[in-house]
């Protein structure tokens, strides 16, 4: 990581900031509920000191072993397309995010959440809970297997649908790396008039969450994959160039 | 070095609460921890209505003011059943609540030491991206007077949105999205 020393001799990571060019903004007309959702006020720019540079580390203990695994953590299995959804956690600069938890959260096949809020006329199956976690190797390496979900109404204007998604939030290494974002699935039709997909203002970087179809992972009669590489903020390139005595 | 582009930030949606939520969420200190306390609070939008589908994260120095990081130039402190990480999500009236200590003091940059302070992360339906925020603590007055955040603060910035208020099992500590209580949101 990039190191900056302050003059109390403390040597610290730094990462990029936070951009716009990157992260949707909080105000957003296309997503009603954003309206009242959002500061007014112009954020204050804060420089990131110990504890932004630091995170959690949190322990495999909190895993079972088959969280990973969002097909078999009932009796029977789910309804839908078995996938098996794998990639990496890398920084900017390319590097593996190792030991970090990965967590998931999805709809089923039918596209209805198990969640007492979610109420449209799609079945509930017993069999599927939509909740997966694992920790990536020292590679950087996450891998779940999953149905596919379906896409699903909701109420931001007449006929909207989600395009399927499957939800990921990852800590990272550091607080500043915390991100939560959506997983999309190739050429779905829905993507043109989904405002969340949208969000981002350029389209290249709507792309990032696109997964691709991967026959390597794709098994005969089993599984079909999909691969999709996660990229949290790396070491500031601003400060790199700085020499640090 | 070729860079890869970061992928960005989308909402945590309505629906978190069966992924993110863990039944030890609010713990960044066990139960029954000498000194603990509860820092409790609500998460309101722009019309003064409690948001109830809202997480809120937390992430603090233990009481030494080390982290149990290998990033921290001190070395890292691991200090058993301290995790430093609080997790909860709102109910129905928008409230949240972290059951921990206060944080030691923490070196900030040019020599300056910050002040006792709990980072926070908040995100909900209709966030895009996450919010941050800091929890400081109103009787640390020497301490918060010399803090390089709160004193670098705009002067339009209402600091008092960052201070935790005393109450009977701890703090409490609101967080309003937007409207004439809008807490100071950071970029980091």
């Amino acid at each position: 990581m990039t190191e900056q020393q302050t003059e109390s001799g403390i040597v610290l990571p730094s990462y990029t900031r936070e951009n716009a060019e990157i992260d949707p903004p909080l105000d957003f007309a296309g997503y009603r509920s954003t309206e009242f959702r959002h500061p007014k006020n112009p954020l204050v720019l804060m420089p990131q000191m110990l504890t932004e540079v630091t995170g959690p580390v949190l322990g495999e203990s909190r895993l079972g072993p088959l969280d990973y695994d969002l097909t078999r953590q009932h009796e029977e299995m789910p309804l839908g397309q078995r996938i098996e959804v794998s990639g990496r956690v890398l920084d900017s600069d390319g590097r593996p995010v190792p030991n970090t938890l990965v967590e998931c959260w999805q709809a089923n096949a039918s596209g209805r959440y198990r969640h007492e809020v979610d109420d449209w006329p799609a079945p509930l199956d017993p069999n599927f809970t939509g909740v997966g976690r694992c920790f990536t190797d020292s590679d950087g390496n996450y891998r779940f297997v999953t149905i596919k979900p379906g896409a699903y109404p909701w109420k931001n204007h007449h006929n909207a649908w989600r395009p399927a998604h499957i939800h990921f939030s990852l800590f990272g290494r550091a607080f500043t790396q915390r991100l939560v974002t959506q997983m999309y699935f190739p050429d779905d039709p829905l993507f043109s008039e989904d405002p969340i997909f949208n969000s981002p203002r350029d389209p290249k970087v709507r792309e990032r969450m696109i997964s691709r179809h991967d026959w390597g992972t794709t098994e005969d009669h089993w599984q079909l994959g999909y691969k999709w590489d996660i990229v949290l903020r790396g070491p500031d390139a601003v400060a790199f160039e700085e020499p640090h005595a | 070095m070729s860079k890869l582009g970061v992928t960005p930030s989308q909402t945590v949606g309505p629906y978190f609460a069966i992924g993110l939520t863990w039944d030890d969420g609010p713990d960044v200190v066990p139960q029954g921890t000498d000194g603990a306390f509860w820092i409790r609070g609500r998460v309101i939008d722009g019309n003064g209505d409690p948001v109830p589908d809202a997480v809120v994260e937390t992430w603090q120095a233990d009481s030494g003011g080390r982290f149990a990081h290998p990033d921290d130039p001190r070395g890292a402190v691991d200090r058993g059943d301290f995790r430093g990480l609080g997790r909860c999500g709102t109910d129905k009236e928008g409230r949240f609540g972290i059951h921990t200590v206060k944080p030691g003091r923490v070196p900030g940059q040019n020599g300056t030491l910050q002040a006792p302070h709990i980072d926070v992360t908040v995100m909900a339906r209709g966030m895009l991206a996450r919010l941050v925020t800091r929890i400081y603590f109103p009787e640390e007055e020497a301490a918060n007077a010399e803090d390089p955040v709160l004193s670098s603060l705009p002067a339009t910035a209402a600091s008092e949105t960052l201070m935790a208020v005393k109450s009977d099992d701890g703090y409490s500590f609101d967080i309003h999205l937007q409207g004439e209580n809008e807490t100071v949101f950071f970029s980091i």
